[in-house]
């Protein structure tokens, strides 16, 4: 049995130790808003925050982190009013979306880490969230804006 | 002339003598140099090397390549502000059920700092030599903390057991310690080629 809290939430799951952290969130949590892209950490698809940190939840048995505290793409905010996600609504960010989770999870980890970053803090923060889209002018755009608006 | 030396001048010779007779002997000195060939044998492994650059990108791989997604050293040594590397690489190595191209880890899984990058890769033998005992650039370890390093830090460890296809250290842990200890007993000396 391992004991998360998700987005503030505590549980209890009765997984093996070995489940990828992005398995429980999805297929035993039912929190789909994480994606599966790559399975090796190579994508970022599956970032998400444990105890305030990004981290690639694909790559990372459920043991390992038992007991933090887990925040996924749903409990970033309760009403999506996260600076990051009012940005990335603003600016249009999003083409097919799949990657957007973890661009707007690793994204918020930048802020958090540098609230105001440069073009280069955020090519360096967000080079390992890939987007087939594109979308990358856009998605640095949307970094800058929302650190605007974390500033009120 | 004199038969007797000036009491300074005695003391001088006894002083000198003293420090010949602290130094180690040719043999001694001999066998610490010989025993650096297998400390930079490990120093200048994939392992090992591969985070102990000059740069700013860490590289990976058997073959030393640039580290992929633009990874960087950071402010820190631990990676980008907002992406650091435990992001991709946790405490442990992953199960092996996860397949050989799961990011490897151990604690606290970083490059030296940006202000003392303890730089092995590509040096020459005195080169390297002297960077490992120089404090300016390895992190201001005598050498018992050396020692314990190589000893002891489970990054360094990790070396011996990197999981996946990595190759591993290719000299013995317990035999590097003992080459290192050697070495280090021995005054550190370098070798002159």
């Amino acid at each position: 049995m391992v004991s998360l809290t998700i987005n503030g939430k505590t549980q209890q799951f009765d997984v093996p130790d070995d489940m990828p952290l992005l398995w429980v969130l999805r297929d035993v949590a039912g929190l789909t808003g994480t994606k599966f892209g790559c399975g090796m950490a190579q994508c970022g698809a599956c970032t998400v925050h444990v105890d305030g940190a990004p981290l690639r939840a694909c790559v990372m048995p459920v043991a390992a982190v038992a007991g933090k505290s887990v925040t996924t793409i749903e409990g970033l905010s309760p009403d999506a009013s996260h600076p990051v996600q009012r940005a990335w609504a603003e600016l249009d960010v999003v083409q097919c979306g799949y990657c957007q989770s973890g661009q707007i999870m690793s994204a918020a980890a930048l802020l958090k880490a540098k609230p105001t970053p440069t073009d280069a803090d955020i090519d360096a923060a967000l080079s390992g969230n890939l987007c087939r889209c594109g979308t990358y002018q856009r998605i640095r755009a949307a970094v800058h804006r929302a650190a605007e608006l974390a500033k009120g | 002339m004199s038969r007797l030396l000036p009491h300074s001048v005695v003391l001088l010779l006894l002083a000198g003598l003293a420090g010949c007779n602290s130094g180690p002997d040719p043999a001694q000195r001999q066998a610490a140099v010989d025993a650096f060939a297998t400390v930079q044998k490990v120093f200048q492994h994939p392992r090992c090397q591969n985070c102990h650059i000059p740069g700013d990108q860490p590289l990976q791989f058997d073959e030393g390549l640039p580290h992929a997604m633009g990874v960087v050293r950071g402010p820190a040594g631990h990676g980008a502000e907002g992406l650091p590397c435990s992001t991709c690489h946790g405490e442990a190595n992953p199960p092996a059920s996860y397949g050989p191209h799961a990011p490897p880890g151990a604690p606290h899984w970083a490059l030296p700092p940006p202000q003392q990058r303890m730089v092995t890769i590509g040096l020459s033998a005195p080169e390297l030599c002297r960077m490992i005992q120089d404090k300016g650039q390895n992190g201001s370890r005598d050498f018992a903390a050396l020692l314990k390093h190589v000893s002891e830090d489970k990054l360094v460890l990790w070396g011996w057991n990197p999981g996946g296809t990595r190759a591993p250290v290719s000299v013995p842990h317990a035999e590097f310690v003992a080459k290192f200890k050697t070495w280090t007993d021995a005054g550190a000396p370098c070798p002159t080629g």
